[in-house]
């Protein structure tokens, strides 16, 4: 009985499916071509390496220090950290008066309260501050920056697709459009071609530009390197733990192989008389 | 239970035999998974993936009450209290880590588990019980691993919970009221965040209750073993301890090694980018995919793509999902083959391996955009897993001619001359 219903139930789904699958492929080659899409002059991420890549990759702190110059100068004016605190940045090589410093001359001030009269107020950030929001709500941040919300930026090498090349592809990859390019594929009023963003144009402005930070130890700033070093730091910003993480690994693995390789003796000790 | 050789437990320290007059607890750990369990000598290493589901189980509830002290289930700062976790709870970043790979590899073990026992035929008489209630047990998995995925309220967390709980409201009349209750509103939110947190937190406890009766159904008949053959005496078994507890520590490190490199090196490789976006009800991801471990289900799912009668393509391909699971509680009565094991069945053998690939098809393509030509992929190899198992499988279990069979586990293993100079071959 059971085998007759299963019988009855299996030739009833096959028989769905084949139906489906017949439609869909009459559909299939009927359809006519589709004509271009975004996705045709859409470009996958550059390949870059940074010194944080691999099982024994760590952070270039030089290269972070000079990534968060770039966030500090140029990014934060729309974009914020807000997962990450000025404390943090004791892991960029910063001391802890240096932190307090940059934390009391963020150009962004913390909501408080008057301890006199209990009216809001705001304060200078300390160090046990997480950065602050660059726009009071979302509905400022989109009133400035024509509609387009800037995205908080603490995780944003890990919440993309191929991650931190991503982010240096976009940021180093603003380009003239191409010269085929479709109409409905042109950059609209406010909005700006590149070919690494998955809709061709977007709200942002090449926010890079040569020489625009100047860097203390002398490395050039270009747009690529600009690009290279503030990836570094977000990098840095959405894995902070990375290094613990990876030392971390390197001993708990050789102590695991160790282990795993005594539990392998004891077995084969244990079955030496006994044929399996 | 178990075989009348079975070594009985004798307590020879005072305070032991004390307590097994009282509380004979020592005397069911030493039955259940101690010298009193005698178990097939032939048993491969396939057969280490029982234990091994119990240590990803252990894991899995060890991180998870952990991270529960520090994680917050509002959807207000529920995304933000994971990132506390990463970033300020000491070692949270590892716990966090441990629990998201933990799962997949729970469902790892307990994928290579369920097709030991497909290939091994151990769902068959006397066993029908254990099968039953293993595939109770992965039902439960898939519940709380879907809502474990929803807590951190990323973007694929909120948008997997909307796609999942509508598939009820393909339930003609009543499906979308059903998906309402389920929610505790019209869209994901925190009433619904908070009863997930709640059932994820408690369906583990009875995932374990589950497992003392898997085992306790086991134990019964015993382990089956790569033969299929009955045990028919003591020289056919060994004691579960010191023999499979040696093998299964030995699995057990490699199992640990393994996810240590997931875990240290490549944490977030079977994850989503998505997932790192805060869930946001007006902004929907491209593409919505759940977790690697229910593609092969999802793909079956987005296979029904055309409305036949009063039922449109959407119920079809809900009820063809929970078919594609419900189906395997008849397995039982559906292979009808008197023989257990798939080496003897030279038939099943192939079939097994196109079922594999099948499965391998179905996940790789609910991984993928659901356009041409992965869904006319998908509808063909759909066809397949319900062909498999409902017409297939019963009519090659009346038509096969099994191969010729030792005739005991101890003939299998030493070979037919006993030859104690010809030492045999570790399998």
């Amino acid at each position: 009985m059971v085998r007759i219903i299963g019988f009855l139930v299996g030739l009833g789904f096959v028989g769905v499916l084949g139906y489906s699958l017949i439609i869909g492929a009459i559909a299939y080659m009927t359809e006519e071509e589709p004509g271009p899409t975004a996705y045709d002059y859409h470009h996958h991420a550059r390949e870059i390496s940074f010194a944080s890549d691999g099982p024994l990759g760590r952070f270039d702190r030089q290269q972070l220090q000079r990534g968060f110059q770039v966030y500090r100068e140029v990014c934060a004016a729309c974009h914020s950290l807000e997962y990450v605190a000025f404390r943090n940045l004791t892991d960029l090589g910063f001391t802890e008066a240096e932190v307090d410093a940059i934390a009391d001359q963020w150009p962004i001030q913390v909501p408080t309260v008057n301890e006199d009269t209990g009216e809001d107020t705001t304060r200078n950030a300390i160090a046990s501050d997480h950065f602050p929001h660059v726009y009071a709500n979302e509905v400022a941040g989109r009133a400035a920056n024509n509609n387009a919300y800037p995205p908080d930026l603490s995780l944003m090498t890990k919440a993309r697709e191929e991650g931190a090349a991503y982010v240096y592809s976009l940021l180093a990859g603003y380009e003239d459009p191409p010269a085929d390019l479709p109409e409905e594929f042109q950059p609209g009023t406010g909005l700006y071609f590149n070919p690494y963003f998955a809709n061709l144009n977007l709200a942002m402005p090449p926010p890079l530009s040569d020489g625009q930070v100047s860097y203390a130890d002398g490395t050039e700033a270009t747009v690529e390197n600009m690009a290279e070093d503030v990836t570094a730091f977000l990098i840095w910003t959405a894995e902070p733990k990375m290094e613990d993480r990876k030392n971390l690994g390197l001993i708990v693995l050789i102590f695991l192989i160790f282990a795993t390789t005594l539990a392998f003796l004891a077995y084969k000790n244990v079955w030496r008389d006994q044929k399996h | 239970m178990s075989f009348p050789w079975a070594a009985q437990y004798t307590p020879t320290n005072p305070f032991m035999k004390w307590m097994d007059d009282r509380l004979p607890l020592p005397r069911l750990v030493f039955n259940s998974v101690g010298a009193g369990y005698p178990v097939p000598r032939n048993l491969n290493y396939f057969w280490n993936f029982g234990v091994l589901s119990g240590l990803a189980l252990v894991i899995q509830i060890v991180t998870g009450i952990i991270l529960a002290m520090h994680y917050a289930a509002n959807s207000e700062i529920a995304f933000a209290s994971v990132e506390h976790i990463m970033r300020d709870v000491n070692s949270g970043w590892l716990m966090r880590y441990l629990h998201a790979n933990g799962a997949s590899f729970f469902f790892i073990v307990v994928y290579i588990h369920i097709f030991r026992g497909l290939y091994y035929g151990s769902y068959k008489a006397p066993r029908e019980m254990v099968w039953l209630l293993g595939l109770v047990i992965f039902l439960l998995m898939m519940a709380t691993g879907f809502m474990g995925y929803v807590l951190p309220w990323g973007q694929m967390s909120f948008w997997g919970a909307q796609v999942i709980t509508g598939l009820f409201a393909a339930i003609p009349v009543v499906g979308e009221t059903i998906q309402q209750w389920l929610l505790g509103g019209f869209a994901p939110d925190n009433a619904a965040l908070n009863r997930f947190f709640s059932l994820h937190y408690l369906l583990p406890f009875v995932i374990a209750g589950v497992i003392i009766l898997h085992i306790w159904a086991l134990h019964l008949p015993g382990s089956s073993n790569p033969t299929g053959i009955d045990v028919k005496g003591p020289q056919d078994t060994i004691p579960f301890h010191p023999y499979y507890t040696a093998k299964d520590g030995f699995g057990a490190g490699v199992f640990l090694i393994l996810l240590a490199i997931m875990v240290f090196f490549a944490p977030n490789y079977l994850g989503h980018a998505d997932n790192y976006i805060e869930a946001n009800p007006l902004s929907t991801p491209a593409h919505i995919v759940p977790e690697w471990y229910f593609w092969p289900f999802y793909a079956i799912l987005r296979a029904f793509t055309v409305d036949i009668l009063f039922m449109p393509a959407k119920l079809l391909g809900v009820l063809a999902m929970f078919a594609s699971i419900l189906l395997l509680f008849f397995l039982p009565w559906l292979d009808k083959s008197p023989v257990r094991s798939g080496k003897f069945r030279p038939q099943f053998k192939i079939w097994f391996w196109v079922l594999i690939a099948d499965v391998a098809v179905l996940g790789y393509c609910g991984g993928a955009p659901a356009e041409e030509p992965y869904v006319m992929i998908s509808q063909l190899a759909s066809m397949y897993y319900f062909a498999h198992f409902l017409i297939i499988l019963p009519l090659i279990s009346r038509t096969e001619r099994p191969l010729p069979m030792p005739n005991s586990i101890t003939e299998a293993v030493l070979g037919k001359d006993h030859d104690a100079a010809q030492p045999a071959t570790a399998e």
